[in-house]
């Protein structure tokens, strides 16, 4: 005869994750490679804005870029092309990657000899924002077309990111309904110390603060 | 398409949870689900059944969900209020200095075995 029983759990089911995403750090920490989880809407210029900083930074400290993306490897090839490594990883329908998928991806990628790696998390405001990669800090691209009232319809994005740059600012004009002051002030509401930076990937312009906001990082993690 | 991520990790969960305490057979996974934790449940069931197919342990085991209500507290009058039908503004006194209390769970609370 069949018996049945229960078994208690009680456990969070990111309590995996989360202990993967610690994992991680410590190592990137030992290996001094700083990781910056990079995210944002589809089409916002995550691959753009990642041409420009590596050209801005490539003869300072050596660069890695890991690829994350549903499918192709269109992003991989442009990044190459600026003359740094990179790595394209696809997460099999996956909307987000997590704490042991960016470490499997690192592992093979061999991070040991960089000094800055950016993982450019799969186009998407929700999920990401939920699954701790592992990174040892978040930053995200908001785009002027986007609008400005995207950090009320995305909060938790928002709240775990250490920088926001606001990107294309070339089409202020045309989209002149975008107002910097109400974007800065929502995203300061839901997250007092994140660094806001306006500019353009296109144009450069604003970019010089973006790139010195990541040599300070890189500077006081590897200084640590 | 979050929810197929999700199911893979309480999969991962349960197989290692029978592989700790040799079970065969898994009979329910019970999950408890927060109100605002973005997964939904009906969503869910569909990407279980799937998943589970190629899961040996678990290959007919029901999914079980039970919900958490989620709760707002407001730090500057103290009240608790629902969150899903008020989101981040206090009811009470229009303060935005809230913070949810609980309602974004999102747990595995047991597993029923079935013993030979």
């Amino acid at each position: 005869m069949d018996k049945f029983r229960v078994i208690e759990v009680k456990r969070s089911v990111f309590e995996d994750n989360d202990a993967d995403a610690e994992k991680l750090r410590e190592e990137l920490k030992n290996e001094g490679t700083f990781l910056l989880n990079l995210m944002s809407s589809p089409g916002a210029g995550k691959t753009t804005t990642l041409k420009r900083t590596i050209a801005m930074l490539k003869d300072e400290m050596k660069i890695g870029v890991m690829e994350a993306d549903i499918d192709s490897d269109v992003d991989a090839k442009a990044i190459i092309e600026t003359g740094v490594r990179a790595i394209q990883i696809h997460t099999g329908g996956m909307c987000h990657l997590d704490a042991d998928m960016t470490r499997q991806g690192l592992r093979e990628f061999g991070t040991k000899d960089l000094d800055f790696v950016v993982l450019e998390n799969v186009g998407n405001l929700v999920c990401p924002a939920e699954f701790d990669t592992g990174a040892i800090k978040n930053a995200m691209i908001l785009s002027v077309p986007e609008g400005d009232d995207k950090p009320l319809k995305y909060p938790l994005m928002f709240s775990i990111c250490s920088a926001v740059l606001i990107n294309k600012c070339d089409t202020l004009s045309v989209f002149d309904d975008f107002d910097c002051k109400a974007v800065e002030e929502r995203i300061r509401k839901l997250n007092p110390d994140c660094k806001i930076f306006f500019g353009s990937a296109k144009t450069g312009e604003g970019f010089e603060a973006w790139a010195d906001w990541i040599r300070a990082e890189v500077k006081a993690f590897q200084n640590k | 398409m979050h929810e197929l991520g999700v199911v893979f990790y309480v999969i991962k969960d349960v197989n290692k949870i029978a592989q700790e305490n040799q079970i065969k057979k898994v009979h329910s996974v019970t999950l408890e689900i927060g109100e605002v934790s973005t997964v939904i449940p009906a969503l869910l069931e569909d990407c279980w059944k799937w998943a589970i197919k190629r899961e040996p342990v678990m290959e007919a085991a029901k999914l079980l969900v039970e919900t958490i209500p989620a709760i707002t507290y407001c730090e500057d009058c103290g009240e608790k209020y629902s969150t899903v039908q008020y989101a981040k503004i206090c009811p009470r006194c229009n303060s935005e200095r809230t913070y949810l209390l609980q309602g974004n769970e999102f747990n595995i609370k047991e597993i029923m075995v079935e013993d030979e």
